[in-house]
């Protein structure tokens, strides 16, 4: 292979930060974190301060998604630069306060990494969620993962879109990356989906510790699914959910969603079919947390992502 | 119940072999018609399949079953208003006797009003003016499959339900659990009625309503009253052996880190998703986050269900581990005046 001349400088990844428990109810990263706290041997790396935090404690201690509003859509510019007070919707207050300690949002001191550790009821498998296509140290450290853990794979969903991409709490960080691990019940903890998750982590953390030594990573592509639309449930008049995930689509997150195959079952057994243009590929089917949020699934396209070589500065 | 036992010698002249065969027959029982049907959803706000299947029933006016007067119930109405197990206190534990019958103040909590006011919607649990059978939807974030449970391997009208369910539905496997406590103790909604079970479908995350889960469910209540249908219309019923019962026997709690007092293990993926397996001495029960396993140190080979249901985290219970059996029923037809 031919060196390039355009490599990509970063800082090194000095600071990393590991979210859990921004959904107080998924279960897999409030245990690995304050697993951490307590003891954090196994993600510490040479040259990092790898730190565990939890992020929405009242969620967690009441073992609920959020307590007022949604964290993991709470750090909008609007909220960030909001007068504080007790006024506020508790995880707005818990927005400004983590903006604080990991950020702020958008400048020089913001801290360099941020892992989100989600879980999701849809069938995902180990999905790893991109904000930017741009993000050239995201890419080679989601390659690197890809390689690590195959056979077995690890999906990379880009929510760069105009409209349906939302203010997270990773986004605080200059490189922030969101892990989604299911299919789990909210509440729940499975020994095999921690166990995935932990995985996963450990190999992000190899990547980390491997840029911070120097090491340059040559271009590479990365295979994603680009989010395209939000689809929610039929409804009727009083906006009742009338119909079901459909079981030939129930489970098949990834898969292909051809223009006529069967998408909804109403609860008397009718089948309502996709009419879209092309071929999709849905993920966040039947997802819990999405039924008020009016989301049955969202639909995405394939692309293939340059990322060009990177080395530390 | 009495039970005749005959001996059949049958003395073939050709070869001269004796051959005995042994028939165990209950007497035949009858029963009066069940002419007042209750069917519950939603007494847990987040089980979805019971919170739809109900619903879907009411958009139908489905209000009788042959004979038999239908009455659906969103139990839960608060509950299933903010998708969640309770806003109080957990109602399907508040129908006891003593529960029942307490009084009610300002600190009263929302779901034991509810239990009384179902009480008396339904009930009144023992009294003639009952629901003559009741039955309560749930759902589970075990691997359980179609689960029938109920107090009693003598109901039965039950027993002969759970018959015809196990042998028409073959989407999921088809089980009956029985809890040994005496009607004054039975605490769960299913008690009100003079016959009464819940039907419990998993594996369904709880906020989530599954095609092929709800599906189940709809099978099954829909042979609970295709049955009710020809029992009251007369149908003879014959006796015989039902297979698939696990009794109650203990609890298997989560083991906690003795020093933060936070569960300190997962259920170990060896057990996970194998409700109803064989659970033998030795075998992995825990895999504590240190990497340690746990194992069963029980004497009885048991089996376990209910295996991480998310409801009982809050109580600490891992999985309940049952015992087998076989259970013969006698013939059953309604009671003619």
């Amino acid at each position: 292979m031919t060196s390039s001349t355009n490599v990509s400088c970063f800082h090194e990844a000095r600071r990393v930060a590991i979210f859990g428990g921004t959904h107080g109810n998924e279960m897999s990263g409030v245990t690995l974190v304050n697993l951490w706290i307590q003891n954090g041997k196994e993600i510490q790396r040479k040259g990092v301060e790898t730190k565990p935090f939890i992020t929405n404690p009242r969620a967690v201690e009441k073992c609920t998604r959020y307590v007022d509003t949604d964290l993991n859509r709470a750090f909008t510019t609007e909220n960030l630069s909001a007068p504080s007070g007790d006024d506020l919707p508790y995880e707005v207050q818990r927005a400004q306060q983590i903006n604080e300690i990991f950020g702020p949002k958008g400048s020089p001191e913001a801290y360099d990494v941020i892992f989100d550790l989600h879980n999701t009821t849809s069938n995902m498998g180990c999905t790893l969620i991109l904000e930017s296509s741009k993000d050239y140290f995201n890419l080679q450290m989601m390659h690197y993962i890809k390689n690590a853990i195959a056979p077995d794979s690890c999906p990379v969903l880009l929510t760069e879109h105009p409209l349906l991409k939302y203010s997270t709490s990773r986004s605080v960080a200059k490189h922030p990356i969101g892990l989604e691990v299911g299919p789990q019940p909210q509440g729940v903890l499975r020994s095999n989906i921690f166990e995935s998750m932990r995985v996963v982590l450990k190999h992000a953390l190899d990547f980390i510790e491997l840029f911070n030594k120097g090491l340059e990573f040559p271009p590479c592509t990365v295979d994603v699914f680009r989010v395209s639309e939000k689809m929610d449930y039929p409804r009727d008049t009083n906006g009742n959910i009338i119909a079901m995930v459909h079981p030939n689509l129930q489970d098949c997150d990834w898969e292909p969603l051809n223009p006529g195959d069967p998408m909804f079952q109403t609860f008397d057994g009718t089948t309502i079919r996709y009419e879209g243009a092309g071929t999709v590929y849905p993920t966040f089917i039947n997802e819990a947390a999405y039924y008020e949020k009016q989301q049955a699934f969202v639909t995405t396209r394939r692309e293939t992502l340059a990322a060009g070589a990177i080395k530390k500065t | 119940m009495k039970q005749t036992h005959r001996i059949t010698i049958q003395a073939s002249a050709k070869d001269n072999r004796k051959h005995t065969s042994k028939i165990w027959q209950m007497e035949p029982v009858s029963l009066p018609a069940l002419s007042r049907v209750a069917l519950c959803g939603g007494t847990h706000g987040n089980e979805m399949s019971g919170v739809y299947l109900v619903r879907e029933l009411q958009r139908q006016k489905l209000e009788k079953a042959g004979s038999a007067t239908l009455t659906t119930v969103i139990s839960n109405p608060r509950a299933v208003q903010v998708c969640k197990r309770y806003t109080d206190t957990d109602l399907n534990r508040c129908f006891t006797d003593a529960i029942l019958s307490s009084p009610v103040t300002d600190a009263t909590p929302y779901e034991v009003r509810r239990a009384q006011e179902l009480n008396t919607l339904l009930g009144p649990k023992g009294n003639v003016g009952a629901m003559d059978l009741l039955c309560d939807l749930h759902n589970t974030t075990a691997n359980m499959g179609l689960s029938l449970i109920s107090y009693s391997v003598q109901d039965w009208v039950i027993m002969h339900i759970y018959r015809q369910i196990q042998r028409k539905i073959t989407s999921a496997p088809v089980r009956f659990i029985v809890l040994d406590l005496p009607l004054a103790d039975a605490y769960s909604q299913d008690s009100l009625g003079k016959h009464g079970f819940s039907i419990e479908v998993g594996p369904q995350p709880h906020g989530v309503v599954r095609a092929d889960i709800f599906n189940i469910m709809k099978e099954a209540v829909d042979q609970t009253l295709d049955w009710v249908q020809c029992f009251n219309s007369g149908c003879a019923f014959e006796g015989g052996e039902v297979d698939n019962v696990y009794t109650f026997v203990k609890s298997v709690y989560y083991p906690r880190d003795p020093e933060t007092n936070q569960i300190a293990a997962a259920i170990h993926p060896q057990l996970q998703d194998r409700d109803f397996c064989l659970l033998h001495p030795g075998d992995p029960m825990f895999l504590m986050f240190s990497g340690e396993i746990l194992k069963y140190e029980g004497e009885e080979v048991l089996h376990p269900f209910f295996v991480n249901e998310c409801a009982y985290y809050e109580k600490s219970i891992a999985f309940h581990l049952a015992r087998k059996m076989t259970v013969t029923i006698p013939p059953l037809q309604v009671k003619r005046d």
